[in-house]
């Protein structure tokens, strides 16, 4: 598992890019469906933006978000699935 | 200016824990969205109860709302999709493809500080309208595009 992260500060907004690796199997798939439910973006500890996703979110996510900010500022993205499995990373915003 | 005070009159709300009261008065209705993951709207079949169980309603307004997906998509395992608005005040961003089975792809709760501007890559079984619905104040409005997909990307 992983996320990797990119955080980029322009004109106080800071443009998050996040790429999760997850299976999101379907229903039909084996083992499915396992799909992750819920996403959190946090600047600086406070959530930003709360996404929730169905099985039809590709797989291995990608998600774009834009958030008030600045650089030095820290992003948080964590996520959990349908199973409890979860996984968090945090970046310093550039 | 308003819709600042508006915010953070609805950040006290929260934090003083009456939101349960203000959705028990109707104030906050249907943001229950807001507490958990919403499995009423992502099992709801069919575009009409996929788009009441988010918004309230089947009956959604066009409104400005920018949906920015591929005229055809080759692979419909992998669509592109980014939402965006210039509206005010938006606190809910929300993905449905029609002719999925389930419409409701995506839904996004946005906080004091998020811009209404997400993008993400969806599913889509076979070629069907996409709506993509944002919530500024407490009226949501939607936009509408077909997508053509060569394969379908739903499995089985």
């Amino acid at each position: 598992m992983s996320i990797r992260v990119r955080a980029q500060e322009s004109n106080g907004v800071i443009n998050v890019r996040a790429l999760i690796s997850h299976d999101m199997l379907v229903p039909d798939d084996d083992g499915g469906p396992h799909f992750i439910e819920t996403v959190e973006v946090a600047r600086n500890g406070s959530t930003a933006i709360t996404a929730n996703w169905n099985y039809t979110v590709s797989r291995n996510p990608f998600l774009q978000v834009e958030l008030d900010g600045s650089s030095g500022d820290t992003v948080s993205i964590s996520w959990t699935d349908n199973k409890g499995e979860s996984d968090s990373t945090e970046v310093e915003v550039r | 200016m308003i819709s600042t005070k508006r915010r953070v009159f609805l950040k006290g709300t929260l934090a003083a824990g009456t939101v349960g009261v203000a959705v028990g008065a109707g104030l906050l209705a249907p943001s229950k969205l807001l507490a958990a993951w919403p499995s009423e709207a992502f099992g709801a079949e069919g575009l009409a109860a996929a788009m009441e169980a988010v918004t309230g309603s089947s009956d959604v307004a066009d409104g400005d709302v920018t949906l920015s997906a591929p005229e055809i998509a080759e692979n419909g395992a992998v669509v592109p999709v980014s939402v965006e608005s210039g509206l005010d005040n938006v606190t809910e961003m929300a993905v449905f493809v029609e002719l999925n089975n389930q419409p409701l792809t995506a839904h996004y709760v946005l906080a004091d500080g998020a811009h209404a501007n997400v993008s993400g890559r969806i599913r889509m079984g076979e070629s069907s309208n996409v709506i993509a619905a944002v919530k500024s104040g407490d009226t949501w409005y939607k936009t509408v595009q077909e997508v053509k997909v060569t394969v379908g990307g739903c499995g089985g």
